[in-house]
């Protein structure tokens, strides 16, 4: 079978009688099989996927199939989906069977998607190269000795080696796009407020958002709109309206980017290059370019970690071996209960922040750490959207380097939170980001550009790297 | 920031977490390293600054105090570790002396 970049060429070949959905799940199934050495997924929904695949061969047939029909996705394993295993990828959900199915899936499931399994990826979505996993790395399919990125990594790698069309995410630093650069997909992060977050196991809840990675800007899109808006479950999701894209090329945009992003030390030579290419690609397509500072880069990645750890050794309490999840065998009473349980069922990067959050939190160090960083917070947000009253998007590289070997940064956790330096930005300001495929280097590692918009825009965001992509068609 | 084993354990308590004395020393090199990689933050400008806590500008979404079944009995039962029919069931809590 072919490899599909969207669900618009599915559906063509759908109209001409040459593929089912039926069909189309049997080959990812296929697919899965040959590539299970990747580790991309941790469970496939085989049945479940071959059933809903005969129901929505069906509704194509009498007219009443949803937008997605003809879409086999993939979740990441911390996204609920009622009746199936879900466990962020940590031994402490072992067996843990998810109870409802969390707002995005569920409007995705009503548009007739094909859940096909879910996916990989580091433990509570902690980490930037899914070798966090109580389940294993995941390998990256352009190059198996290194790592797909994360947190989303098995996501990533599940839309790279067409093990489905498309995935879903969870980006709360950059676990979408950082993946997605290092496989040569689409990653999107969604404006925050803009998408559910009931159903997401929580990791920094003011930080955390669903969204798409996939191969085509189109399918990215679709994927977020049917997913976005109000949510009575999440008092954090935005009561504005989703408007739906319609592309319309040769657009001209002003477009900003941080001149530290290139200038920093750390940034990979080649990776460096590719980006005044992009740069000059945009000058020539007759887009306005301009080099901005902002003197709080190396600030980003500090502050995230303070804010981020802090959310997380509160949301992480609620796993105390008492009303699911891993109980310790040597539970006696209520403090063997809550430590035995938790210090067994944690991985050592889950401690590591659970620990250093409840530093920041702690009555001697709170001012001093998470009052500051939620003030350089604000400082971060407000210069950020000065920048974007100013220019349509600000633009840099997803990351500083391409995908790195696996393990070459497992024993170094500042190394691999510098992972997230250009990521960080966004969610930090709560603004939508996307990474796109761009380009490789000479090794064919895929390198991806970062465009981030203003709050709600992303119409906008879309119809700009929808252009930028059709000049790199064919990566 | 230079974190002591003592400091170590009161945190790991707070986080209800141990930790196997081989494993003390590095989670307390990490935890150091990673406060002093934060300690960065100390040289940004915040004077005046109102901490940042929600993202959203929308103020008092309020809805209708209705009741509803949120999740059946036997459902919020189902990943219970122990349980009997009603009950989740948890290690005693008061010890005979």
């Amino acid at each position: 079978m072919k490899r599909y970049r969207s669900l618009s060429q599915i559906r063509l070949d759908i109209d001409e009688g040459k593929v089912s959905c039926s069909s189309l799940v049997d080959y990812y199934l296929e697919r899965i099989a040959q590539n299970s050495h990747l580790n991309a997924f941790l469970e496939i929904f085989d049945e479940d996927a071959k059933a809903q695949a005969k129901l929505v061969d069906q509704k194509l047939k009498d007219g009443s199939a949803g937008r997605l029909a003809g879409m086999v996705l993939a979740i990441k394993d911390n996204i609920s989906y009622r009746g199936h295993h879900v466990s962020a990828s940590s031994k402490i959900l072992e067996g843990f069977e998810a109870v409802y199915t969390a707002t995005a899936v569920e409007r995705l499931i009503a548009e007739d998607v094909i859940i096909i399994g879910r996916c990989n990826c580091d433990e509570f979505a902690m980490g930037a190269s899914n070798e966090n996993s109580a389940y294993g790395a995941v390998k990256n399919a352009d190059d198996e000795s290194r790592v797909p990125g994360g947190s989303s990594g098995g996501s990533a790698v599940a839309v790279q080696a067409d093990l489905c069309l498309a995935a879903l995410g969870s980006d709360t630093g950059g676990s979408i796009r950082q993946p997605a650069a290092f496989t040569g997909n689409v990653g999107f992060k969604p404006t925050y407020g803009r998408v559910s977050r009931w159903g997401l196991l929580a990791y920094g809840s003011s930080f955390d958002q669903i969204g798409p990675i996939s191969r085509s800007m189109e399918d990215c899109a679709l994927i977020y709109e049917i997913m976005a808006g109000k949510d009575p479950h999440d008092a954090t999701s935005s009561l504005k309206e989703v408007d739906s894209w319609e592309y319309s090329p040769e657009k001209k945009y002003k477009i900003g980017y941080i001149k530290e992003t290139i200038e920093r030390e750390g940034i990979d030579s080649e990776l460096k290059a590719h980006f005044n290419e992009v740069l000059d690609g945009l000058k020539a397509d007759g887009h306005e370019i301009e080099a901005v500072s902002f003197p709080y880069l190396d600030y980003m990645v500090p502050c995230y970690y303070v804010l981020t750890t802090a959310e997380a050794s509160s949301n992480l309490s609620r796993y105390s071996g008492m009303l699911y999840g891993h109980r310790s065998s040597e539970a006696q009473d209520i403090d063997t209960t809550f430590i035995k349980s938790r210090s067994e069922g944690f991985g050592e990067e889950v401690k590591r922040r659970i620990m250093t959050g409840t530093f920041v939190l702690s009555a001697d160090y709170y001012d001093a750490y998470y009052t500051k960083a939620q003030k350089v917070r604000r400082v971060i947000q407000n210069e950020s959207k000065a920048l974007l009253d100013k220019f349509d998007f600000l633009i840099s590289p997803t990351t500083p380097t391409a995908a790195f070997k696996l393990g070459e940064k497992a024993s170094d956790p500042i190394q691999m939170y510098l992972a997230d330096i250009y990521t960080v930005q966004a969610p930090l300001a709560g603004l939508p980001a996307i990474s796109i495929p761009t380009g490789r280097t000479k090794d064919g590692l895929a390198i991806g550009t970062q465009v981030m918009g203003n709050s709600f825009e992303e119409k906008k965001l879309f119809n700009f790297c929808k252009q930028v992509l059709e000049s790199y068609e064919n990566l | 920031m230079n974190l002591d084993d003592q400091k170590i354990d009161e945190l790991a308590y707070l986080a209800r977490l141990e930790f196997k004395q081989e494993d003390k020393e590095h989670i307390r090199n990490d935890l150091n390293r990673i406060i002093d990689f934060c300690d960065q933050l100390k040289s940004v400008d915040t004077e005046g600054v109102e901490p940042l806590v929600y993202l959203s500008d929308a103020q008092n979404v309020l809805r209708e105090d209705l009741k509803e079944e949120a999740l059946a009995k036997s459902e919020a039962l189902k990943n219970a570790p122990s349980k009997d029919s009603d009950y989740f069931k948890v290690p005693k809590v008061l010890k005979k002396k």
